[in-house]
């Protein structure tokens, strides 16, 4: 068993394996049963992701409240003008990110990763990034398997929960997972993986959990999107051999130690950040209003 | 530190928008409605905290019904279930309400048939899509949905808890968890009974046929 990063790298060396492996056989191991086992669960939870990142591309999804919606589409069509900033690669996977969001809103089916709100962040990565290289399910599944590992050590050491440690511990803890998820579907060691998690977490740490009326729409879809694209870049900054400064176990640290620092009202409770803004409770009293 | 599963972060397969508001409401219904055991045309949801103010713009109303219904987590007809009630003919009410000092996230469903209370439930949705339930037809306890449970309730004269777990014995399950309350010295007392495997439907009978037992009630895992 693993706890902090550096345990799981060792074990990656000592065994000359993946991370993937690691936590695949960890995974075995608790729940005493076949890696064939666990793959074919995870093969049904990619099967819900990939129709959430789908759908709200092939058709206007709006959410139950009716604040967000049609993004996705938007996204897609933009990035079919091939005239775009980031580049075909990356606007995909903002197209797929909004996608799971929407469809997240809209009461539709999706695999939480590491929660629903963020659920968006690790499919549009792995997805995107196995297309790209022409990688198929497996390579997908295993993909997942480190990405999941990643969140196991960010749940261990500190929180993947919105409410206890704001948006860098959903958010933040999603773009890590995808960051590290990506850089092995491309070859990289563990280490440029954890490199990889470590700067995307580095990038949003103290990002505040604030939605505009309570509910998983506002900002939480573009940060969705955004998640993704810092995952990507992450991913790219780690397999060019650039490294964190900061390892991976002490970023998660200070995440931890952030969140506990955050006032209750910027964790979850909307009583802060975005959702006091004057848009913002004009959007709350519209709604509530409506209820 | 202990082991976490990885699907402890991938997934669960939900219905959105919130793993405490949908996938959480929908297993307290779904608690209520398979502890009630019985046909009902009436449910009352009184609603606290968080879910009394977002309870709309997170679907929890028909998350609680779809639970009622009996319907998974990941059942795509969640966002429909405040009409399939309807056509089942099963009125819903949801009332916003004051529970106290408890969970923002707590209900509590009251099951009716004909105006006849069958069941009352308080229970909270914990975060991460678990539950735990508080109250269950006035008795305090603590349950998490993750194991059967039984639940019984007698009056307090001795040798009763041996003859409950005597009759739980012989039916073959494996008794994991015991605790007793009671509300005063020889007056009701409630004994919840987590096991490890589900037990019979004719457990229920059993124990009803043990002098002084008042009621049982029975919920299997919901998770
Ligand atoms: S803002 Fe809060 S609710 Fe929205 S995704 Fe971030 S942590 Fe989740």
């Amino acid at each position: 068993m693993y706890n902090k990063a550096y345990e799981l790298i060792n074990e990656t060396k000592e065994n000359n394996c993946r991370i993937s492996d690691i936590v695949l056989r960890n995974e075995c191991k608790l729940m005493e049963c076949s890696e064939e086992d666990v793959r074919s669960k995870i093969r049904k939870v990619l099967q819900v992701m990939k129709d959430a990142a789908q759908s709200g591309i092939d058709k206007e999804t709006r959410s139950v409240s009716g604040l967000i919606g049609g993004n996705a589409v938007k996204a897609d069509q933009y990035r079919k003008m091939n005239r775009t900033v980031c580049g075909d690669v990356v606007n995909r996977a903002i197209a797929r990110a909004l996608s799971t969001s929407e469809v997240n809103a809209s009461m539709g089916r999706i695999a939480a990763m590491p929660t629903a709100g963020a659920s968006g962040i690790v499919p549009a990565a792995v997805i995107t990034a196995a297309e790209t290289i022409d990688a198929d399910e497996e390579a997908i599944i295993d993909a997942l398997l480190t990405a999941s590992g990643v969140g196991q050590l960010i749940k261990k050491n500190a929180t993947i929960s919105g409410a206890e440690g704001g948006c860098q511990a959903e958010c933040g803890a999603g773009a890590a997972m995808a960051a590290a998820a990506i850089v092995e579907l491309y070859g990289g060691t563990p280490e440029m993986a954890l490199d990889a998690g470590a700067i995307a977490l580095k990038s949003i740490l103290g990002l505040v959990c604030d939605p505009v009326a309570g509910l998983v729409e506002v900002p939480c879809s573009k940060r969705n999107a955004t998640g993704v694209v810092n995952a990507m870049a992450c991913a790219d900054m780690a397999l060019a051999g650039i490294k964190s400064m900061i390892p991976f176990d002490e970023v998660v640290d200070a995440m931890y130690k952030i969140g506990k620092a955050m006032p209750a009202a910027l964790r979850e409770t909307s009583m802060g950040g975005l959702a006091t803004t004057p848009t913002g409770e004009t959007l709350r009293c519209r709604l509530i209003g409506k209820q | 530190m202990s082991n976490v599963s990885i699907f402890e972060i991938m997934g669960p397969v939900m219905i959105g928008p919130s793993s405490s508001h949908t996938a959480g409401a929908e297993k307290l219904g779904k608690a209520a409605s398979s502890i009630c055991d019985e046909d009902f045309d009436a449910v009352d949801f009184y609603l606290h905290g968080s879910f009394a103010k977002t309870y709309k713009g997170h679907g929890t109303d028909k998350a609680l019904v779809a639970g009622i219904l009996g319907m998974s987590a990941d059942d795509e007809r969640l966002r429909d279930s405040l009409k399939l009630a309807e056509q089942k003919g099963i009125k819903v009410d949801f009332i916003e309400t004051d529970l106290g000092e408890v969970h923002p996230n707590t209900v509590k469903i009251v099951i009716k048939n004909k105006d006849i209370v069958l069941l009352t439930l308080v229970g909270s949705s914990i975060g991460g899509g678990n539950i735990m339930i508080n109250e269950v037809d006035g008795s305090a306890l603590e349950i998490s949905g993750q194991y059967p449970v039984i639940i019984a309730t007698y009056s307090d004269v001795r040798g009763m808890i041996s003859k409950i777990t005597g009759a739980i014995a012989r039916n073959e399950v494996n008794i994991a968890t015991l605790r007793v309350s009671r509300s005063s010295k020889g007056e009701v007392a409630t004994t919840v009974i987590e096991t490890d495997n589900a037990a019979p439907e004719s457990i229920v009978d059993e124990i009803l046929q043990i002098e002084n037992v008042i009621s049982v009630r029975v919920l299997n895992a919901i998770v």
